[in-house]
């Protein structure tokens, strides 16, 4: 009887890797969560898009519940998330933008064109302060608390079934 | 038309497949003879039906016939022929269909020439290889099928990925394919073996030239693989621990273990139900390989466009086959009884040895490939496993196996005296130890790290070479009359060994050098600039342009001189800009000798007219295709020994002789 | 998900020609080496599984200068490793970092093998040693077994 257990054992082991590979299949694997989830937001400041223009640095973030949008003139995504962006920033709800590896001209006529839903945008033209935050491409949605926490990041255009799902329940949930 | 007609041709061999999966089973169940004769006829029947189904989307590819999906997603009229026909299986849809067509090649193989199987085996191994057909089949023509048409059709299609458009990665996947599909074959043959209920020494004799055939292309498709990466990724790498490169290499070194304890069962009748389980283990792998390859579950740069819903049918297959097989084994392998008894030191032991450390390898492999997927189920937390973890484990399980594989082939049968094959292998202990100490003196200044490896390493493949020589000698006896005559008189099965480790060997050294003592120059020139690396010269002459039949080039010109000044190569290496996709490619430029390479990469050009140009010096890189090629000459020869492809013929005529229970 | 980027790096990728440039060279051969050595662990982020010394990605570029000036700065192998996973995760880097999460993966093959010796062990012990001699066979046997074995001679 033991042995055939025994004979068993490579069946239970499948059985195993099975179930994994089907995990497997449910999620996305280009997507990485971001190690600064619960972390405060890293200390930076930013230049505005103009020489005039103020720019954007981490005590904007802290003292309100905030969203903070990394975005790109040249990126495509980020044109179908733009009326996202625009409705909430209708609804009151804080929006700062921050242009990575982007001309500072070139972002400026993206925003003239397709609206602008930021408090105020930084221009991150070597991408240096992208990567204090993680961001590993464009665009990116983060969700900041009271505290200056970062506590939910949206890798990719927020469609409006995210933005309903994720980011307002989260916004009312963190008191914004 | 002919794309209907190739499409109506791939469900009537789902017909066909199905009826084989299905009768010939049950004919042997209750031994009819007439169910059981479907099984040849229709494996052949099912062979040609896909072979004709083939050719029609080939033939779609060819004449560019936009109307087809497939065609349109990886074709294009300006492509070269030779690469409007690796096309073909460039792409998921159509190297699905290269994989069942394979599939009903093996299948055909064995209708052909399984004449002097018993029919129940004969029937039940064509049964369940084309259960597998069945599943796949079904799989082409619900998710993947080649011959969907588009409406309207375009007026040219979006070119294949110019990366493929290669002569080596042309022929990289079909070698591959009949590796890693041809070890379906031995699965049929394990798990109707399974339902015979019987595995005996006739059985392995049987298995052992399709594990050999599947065996030795896997060698070839992988060994292309690594090659074409060499020449054509730019920066001379040949083995990433890629996802999709491991479900490649898993299957093959299970193969390898696959292969040497058949042995143990042809030879000694021991070593049944663990032989049977490799010969699942190896297609589980081949399949889990493909369910990585489609669904997306890992990146890869190798991935085929993924699609979860495609991951749930392969996985439903997946646990179908390989959940089954374990079933089956699990049920049936305790009633196989046990052989030839042996101790631990022996040929046999050594070969033990051997399956340990090739399926831990293939567990290793495994663990890495699989880990990160592993722990994000189990927590959600990501993590990277790349070469660095896999150089570190697998490296080290592979030095004693070396060790070992100098002296296992001279081991006794049954009880081996290990102190006197040392004895005997006193050359070649000498012969290694001094070719390591002369490494250690070449190496002198080079951190010590890498001196001790590269002495380990070189020192390995030369005690491997050397015990080789002195086993060949042991045979031939030259210092004696009639050797050659003795030589030419080895049985082929021997040679075959022989050159498969010899081959191996000779890879090692490829793999030491490679690994080590590569040097690298980055630099930027402009024309009339000269570099220097490792003692050679290379002078940037000019650029120029070219045009292909779809790219256009801008071409450098390099003289590459020896430290005397003297000219022994010009290279040219190349950027290509593809038309169509507007993709660029780099080809580089290599100039080989036997032991080294020159490669030159040239880059783009910066705002002051300097270009980016890449100088590598590669010692003995050209090593590991060798060794790669004398190992795949050394299955081939395998395989025309004689005793291994008749099997056991006589026993068809003698058996009506014997009394009933005799043999068995 | 239609990431431009990941779209823009896999371009790039096609195009590669191995990737560090001569302008991100650090002139101190032994800090060169040293930033080739801590890149090739480092991840390409959106990339196919590259590290950020094989890509033509402008993520792995701005990485690749990043380390460059972190040895510039002074900062420790490990150092700079920290520095990217506390922005990037673990997930960054290509050799996993001991801990509780990997121990599994980095004891695995030793636990394999161990699992395979001592199923080796077990295989022995359970059966009786080899005869130090054949059995033998009489005259009777003797003829079946040369009328079994005929042509057939392994």
């Amino acid at each position: 009887m033991r042995r055939r257990l025994f004979f068993l054992l490579p069946l239970a082991l499948f059985a195993a890797i099975a179930l994994y590979l089907g995990f497997g299949l449910t999620r996305d694997a280009s997507v990485l969560p971001s190690a600064l989830i619960d972390k405060p937001v890293p200390a930076f400041s930013l230049p505005g898009l103009a020489p005039d223009a103020p720019g954007l640095d981490d005590a904007a973030l802290h003292g309100g519940v905030t969203l903070v949008n990394i975005f790109a003139s040249w990126c495509v995504p980020c044109r179908v998330e733009h009326p996202q962006l625009m409705a909430l920033a209708r609804e009151g709800v804080p929006v700062y933008g921050i242009a990575w590896k982007d001309k500072a001209e070139d972002t400026r006529a993206f925003l003239a064109e397709l609206g602008n839903p930021f408090r105020a945008v930084g221009s991150d033209g070597s991408g240096r302060v992208g990567i204090d935050w993680g961001v590993y491409g464009v665009p990116e949605t983060y969700v900041i608390d009271r505290e200056g926490r970062i506590r939910y990041r949206h890798v990719g255009p927020l469609l409006p079934q995210h933005v309903e799902e994720r980011i307002r329940p989260l916004l009312k949930e963190l008191g914004g | 038309m002919i794309v209907e007609f190739g499409h109506f041709a791939l469900a009537l061999a789902l017909v066909v497949a199905l009826v084989q999966a299905t009768l010939p089973l049950i004919g042997a169940a209750r031994r009819q003879g007439p169910l059981m004769a479907l099984a040849a006829p229709a494996a052949l029947a099912q062979f040609a039906l896909l072979a004709l189904s083939f050719l029609a989307l080939t033939q779609a590819f060819v004449v560019s016939d936009f109307s087809v999906a497939a065609v349109v997603a990886n074709s294009h009229s300006l492509k070269p022929l030779l690469y409007k026909v690796s096309g073909v299986w460039g792409n998921h849809e159509g190297s699905m269909l290269l994989w069942v067509l394979i599939l009903a090649l093996f299948g055909a193989l064995v209708a052909l020439f399984g004449g002097n199987l018993p029919p129940t085996l004969r029937a039940r191994v064509l049964a369940v290889q084309a259960m597998i057909a069945v599943g796949f089949l079904l799989f082409m023509l619900f998710t993947s099928n080649p011959f969907d048409r588009i409406f309207p059709p375009p007026p040219d299609g979006n070119d294949l990925n110019p990366l493929l458009q290669d002569p080596g990665l042309a022929f990289h996947p079909p070698m591959l394919y009949v590796g890693y599909v041809g070890f379906s074959i031995v699965f049929s043959f394990a798990a109707a073996a399974l339902i015979e209920g019987k595995v005996d020494a006739a059985w392995a004799r049987w298995v052992r030239p399709w594990t050999l055939l599947a065996w030795s292309f896997m060698t070839a498709g992988i060994a292309l693989g690594s090659w074409w990466a060499y020449y054509e990724l730019g920066w001379g790498g040949w083995w990433y621990w890629d996802p999709v490169e491991n479900a490649s290499f898993m299957p093959w070194l299970v193969g390898t273990a696959l292969l040497h304890s058949a042995i143990v069962v042809e030879k000694r009748d021991a070593l049944k139900s663990w032989t049977i389980l490799l010969a699942i283990l190896a297609f589980s792998l081949s399949l889990i390989g493909t369910f990585l390859v489609r669904s997306g579950v890992l990146t890869s740069v190798h991935a085929f466009a993924t699609d979860p819903d495609r991951g749930v049918f392969i996985l439903g297959l997946l646990v179908l086959a390989v959940g089954g097989s374990l079933l089956l084994y699990a049920w049936r392998a305790p009633t196989l009884q046990g052989g030839g008894l042996f101790a631990p030191v022996s040929r046999e032991g050594a070969l033990m040895l051997n399956n340990l450390i090739m399926v831990t390898a293939a567990g290793t492999v495994f663990l890495g490939t699989l880990y990160p997927l592993f722990l994000e189920a189990v927590d959600g937390s990501k993590v990277s496993v790349g070469p660095p973890f896999f150089n570190a484990t697998f490296v080290p399980l592979m030095l004693p196996m070396l060790a070992a594989l100098g002296a296992g082939p001279l081991l006794a049968w049954k009880r081996g005296d290990l102190a006197g094959v040392l004895g005997r292998l006193r050359m070649a202990l000498v012969l290694a130890g001094a070719v390591a100490f002369a490494t250690l003196l070449l190496t002198y200044g080079q951190d010590g790290y890498t001196a001790a490896l590269a002495a380990l390493g070189l020192g390995l493949a030369a005690w491997l070479a050397g015990a080789i020589a002195v086993s060949v000698q042991e045979r031939a006896g030259f210092g004696r009359p009639g050797a050659t005559r003795r030589l030419l008189g080895l049985p082929r099965a021997f040679w075959g060994m022989t050159l498969a480790h010899l081959g191996l060997a000779v890879a090692v050294v490829g793999i030491t050098g490679a690994a080590l003592w590569q040097s690298e120059r980055v630099l930027a020139m402009r024309p009339g600039d000269k570099a220097e690396i490792d003692g050679y010269r290379l002078v940037f002459e000019g650029v120029g342009a070219h045009d292909g039949p779809n790219y256009r080039a801008t071409q450098g010109r390099f003289r590459l001189e020896d430290d005397a000044g003297r000219a022994l190569a010009t290279l040219v290496p190349e950027r290509r800009r593809y038309v169509v996709s507007g993709m660029e490619t780099t080809e580089a430029a290599i100039r080989s000798t036997g032991l080294g390479d020159i490669y030159a990469v040239i880059g783009a050009a910066d705002a002051n007219g300097a270009y980016t140009v890449r100088i590598y010096h590669k010692p003995l890189v050209p090593w590991i295709w060798m060794g790669a090629f004398v190992m795949v000459l050394g299955g081939a020869v395998s395989l025309t020994d004689r005793r291994l492809r008749v099997g056991a013929p006589t026993r068809a005529r003698g058996a009506a002789a014997l009394p009933a229970d005799a043999g068995d | 998900m239609t990431r431009i980027l990941s779209v823009l790096a896999l371009l790039l990728w096609v195009s590669a020609a191995g990737a560090v440039q001569p302008d991100e060279m650090l002139a101190d051969p032994a800090a060169e080496a040293r930033a080739r050595a801590v890149s090739r662990d480092i991840r390409c982020l959106v990339c196919q599984n590259q590290s950020i010394d094989d890509s033509d990605a402008e993520l792995a570029r701005d990485l690749r200068l990043l380390v460059r000036e972190r040895i510039r700065a002074g900062d420790s192998d490990t150092a700079i490793r920290d520095f990217l996973v506390a922005r990037y995760g673990e997930f960054v880097l290509l050799k996993p970092r001991m801990s509780s999460r990997t121990w599994l993966l980095w004891f695995g093959p030793l636990l394999l093998l161990a699992a395979g010796a001592a199923g080796l062990a077990v295989y022995f012990r359970r059966r009786p040693a080899a005869p130090a001699t054949e059995p033998t066979l009489d005259a009777g046997e003797r003829d079946r077994l040369a009328r079994l074995a005929g042509e057939d001679r392994p």
